[in-house]
């Protein structure tokens, strides 16, 4: 079995899906014969050709409803939004056309398309290549919003996302692209969208994440276990839906929950996920629930940066907190 | 035809004067005898089906809806240029090329009472819903046109928006990728001299809106809106050029003769004198007077003619009088092609109360 990076998972499963359905277009800013400024599309021009993948003007708001107008005419669009923090200009098309299509043409007209969009800091990366707008994007009804952590739900994901029915975010953490490599199959398989995964299992807290915040989640559920606490790791893979039932198995036996995200606070995904957990398993919880996250701040430039990303050191500071409630 | 006219020299194109008679010059309209008959019943069904809605808004049968009069020949001539295949991308404010295309008048009542069906053209599919975000529909034009050319088709696009779009950034964006990409579609740019109050010149400082097209590098001609026959033969040569070679940018220069929609009150922004002055443009009386002179159409006729679409109108109220409200389960039916748990949570719960509301 290869080992891939998340750029080359991402890339196979381009690969495959160009080379399984002739609906499949790739499109974005230097997206054709540069392969995207990180090289996610590299070579596939080469290989399919400039009617399949291939570069356009630096006009989001067209990539997007020219996507949408691909997708109604029966065609896959994958298209890229270079930065998350780029998706401003699109996002009319997206909320008042995207997201909205199938139900006020009551599926006549429907939104079958891809938006892949590299997201997240930590990268030291000039001013607005650094957000991570999750929920927003997850706010808004019609879509469906997807992060992987790993190359391996990275393919299975993406080949998901292509073949849903429905527009999909497909939200990248550039700080993972090339941060490791996994075992990844050669061969396409998929991975459901709206299903998270637990990726360590542990008794006294529940530790919930995503994308990026994955691997600091990891150390941090390796810091806490020196400290003598077992945590439970859930990996959200899919912001919506939310896979509320894996979270509350776990907070059922943990009776302790912190989410983990980079993302500003107020009003975000953790803030949601513990909405839910009031609202499903109010009385197994044990602890008020703990969020850790980016600030509601803009994104500091790279000399601040490391005060907003979460640290594992930050993540096992909250988890003591939690662990130690109500002292 | 489309390089005769150009923009910036302040050339329109015109076949059919105020009078009903025949421009002379060097191009001659294609629609005559019968079918020009039936482009002209799809100008008196649109305009009547339009008095009437207003009508019905003021009852309160329908709500707000924009109002179509003095736009008929745009409408009906650019949409009588398409193919049965063809795709129309609509603003929202050209019924009578809905007509044409195979809509309904129950279906246009239906969408301003307040149901998504009626979007949904069972006779004529490639019609997209409105657009309410002004212009943005001109993008979905240009990604239409593009699957088009990437599949092989020989379909075009015929897109609709007024002179308030032109200001938008979608249009740039839509008809920059669309000669980029060689895209066939025709951007039809009706100018009807105002976005609900801002009259055309505070819009832009460019003195037509069809030489835009030049910065695009695409062919774009302005014409007389009201001119059935040069809309007609306009868009007819677009959509052959649109489909072998690449779009094309009409301005039709019109005038909104009604309101804005049924709640606005264009008193307060323009003169009487100024809507006297358009009154002899209007598009209907050209094309009738035209028809009269030709042995095509008399009094007996067009009485006939506004008696059938009074009534097939007034029918279609009644039908939409009968429909009330939206299912609970259609709200959330067609949300997403699988229905999320979290859907299906939110609804149960309304459902719940529905149920506790009946039985209290």
């Amino acid at each position: 079995m290869p080992a891939m990076n998340l750029v080359q998972a991402i890339q196979s499963a381009l690969d495959f899906k160009l080379s399984d359905d002739p609906r499949v277009l790739v499109f974005g800013e230097d997206a054709g014969h540069e392969g995207g400024v990180f090289r996610v599309t590299q070579g596939l021009q080469a290989t399919y050709g400039e009617r399949r993948v291939f570069d356009t003007p630096l006009s989001e708001s067209v990539i997007m409803g020219a996507g949408l107008g691909m997708a109604v005419a029966g065609l896959r669009p994958v298209l890229e939004i270079q930065f998350c923090g780029f998706i401003y200009p699109a996002m009319n098309q997206l909320v008042t056309h995207v997201a909205r299509m199938r139900n006020r043409s009551r599926g006549v007209f429907t939104a079958p398309m891809t938006i892949r969009l590299p997201y997240g800091g930590g990268i030291q990366a000039l001013e607005l290549h650094s957000e991570s707008m999750e929920a927003m994007l997850a706010h808004i009804p019609g879509l469906k919003v997807v992060i992987p952590s790993t190359p391996y739900d990275a393919k299975g994901l993406l080949i998901s996302a292509i073949e849903c029915e429905d527009p999909v975010l497909f939200m990248e953490p550039k700080k993972v692209y090339r941060a490791f490599r996994q075992e990844v199959p050669a061969e396409p398989y998929r991975i459901p969208l709206g299903k998270a995964s637990r990726v360590v299992e542990g008794q006294r807290l529940t530790l919930v994440a995503y994308g990026a915040m994955m691997r600091v989640a990891r150390q941090a559920v390796e810091l806490a276990a020196k400290e003598g606490l077992s945590v439970e790791l859930i990996d959200l893979r899919s912001i919506y839906p939310l896979d509320t039932e894996t979270v509350l198995d776990s907070v059922r036996k943990t009776g302790r929950l912190a989410i983990l995200h980079e993302g500003p606070m107020s009003f975000g995904v953790a803030a949601e996920l513990i909405a839910r957990v009031n609202e499903e398993a109010l009385l197994w919880l044990e602890a008020a629930p703990r969020r850790i996250c980016g600030f509601d701040t803009i994104m500091p430039l790279p000399m601040g940066e490391h005060h907003y990303m979460p640290t594992p050191e930050r993540v096992l500071y909250e988890l003591l907190q939690l662990h130690n409630f109500p002292e | 035809m489309l390089t005769s006219f150009d923009p910036l020299k302040g050339k329109r194109l015109q076949m059919l004067d105020e009078a009903g008679g025949l421009v002379k010059g060097k191009f001659q309209p294609c629609l005559e005898g019968e079918a020009l008959v039936a482009a002209y019943r799809h100008m008196v069904r649109a305009r009547v089906a339009d008095e009437k809605s207003l009508l019905f808004q003021r009852q309160k049968r329908i709500h707000t809806l924009p109002v179509n009069r003095g736009q008929e020949a745009a409408a009906v001539g650019s949409a009588l240029a398409l193919g049965k295949d063809d795709w129309l991308v609509q603003s929202y404010r050209e019924l009578g090329g809905l007509l044409v295309r195979g809509a309904s008048i129950r279906n246009h009542l239906l969408y301003f009472k307040g149901s998504e069906w009626g979007s949904v053209h069972a006779d004529a599919p490639r019609i997209l819903p409105l657009s309410v975000p002004i212009g943005s529909q001109i993008t979905h034009a240009a990604g239409i046109g593009h699957a088009i050319r990437y599949q092989g088709g020989q379909e075009v696009v015929l897109a609709h928006f007024g002179d308030g779009a032109t200001s938008q950034g979608d249009f740039h964006e839509g008809l920059n990728w669309a000669a980029v990409f060689k895209c066939p579609v025709v951007f039809f740019c009706n100018n009807n001299q105002y976005a609900i109050s801002l009259a055309r010149g505070k819009q832009t400082a460019s003195a037509t809106l069809a030489q835009k097209a030049i910065a695009y590098g695409m062919p774009g001609l302005q014409i007389d809106g009201n001119d059935l026959l040069a809309v007609h033969a306009a868009t007819s040569a677009a959509v052959e050029h649109a489909r072998a070679e690449g779009p094309v940018l009409i301005e039709a220069f019109t005038y909104r003769m009604g309101p804005h929609t049924t709640a606005d009150d264009p008193s307060i922004y323009r003169s009487k004198e100024e809507e006297d002055a358009w009154m002899p443009k209007d598009p209907l009386i050209r094309v009738q007077l035209l028809l009269e002179k030709q042995g095509l159409w008399d009094s007996t006729r067009e009485e006939a003619c506004r008696t059938e679409a009074a009534a097939d109108t007034d029918q279609a109220m009644r039908e939409v009088d009968e429909l009330h409200e939206t299912p609970v389960d259609e709200i959330f039916a067609w949300q997403y092609a699988d229905r999320p748990a979290e859907l299906r949570r939110q609804q149960a719960d309304y459902e719940a109360f529905l149920k506790w509301k009946e039985a209290r």
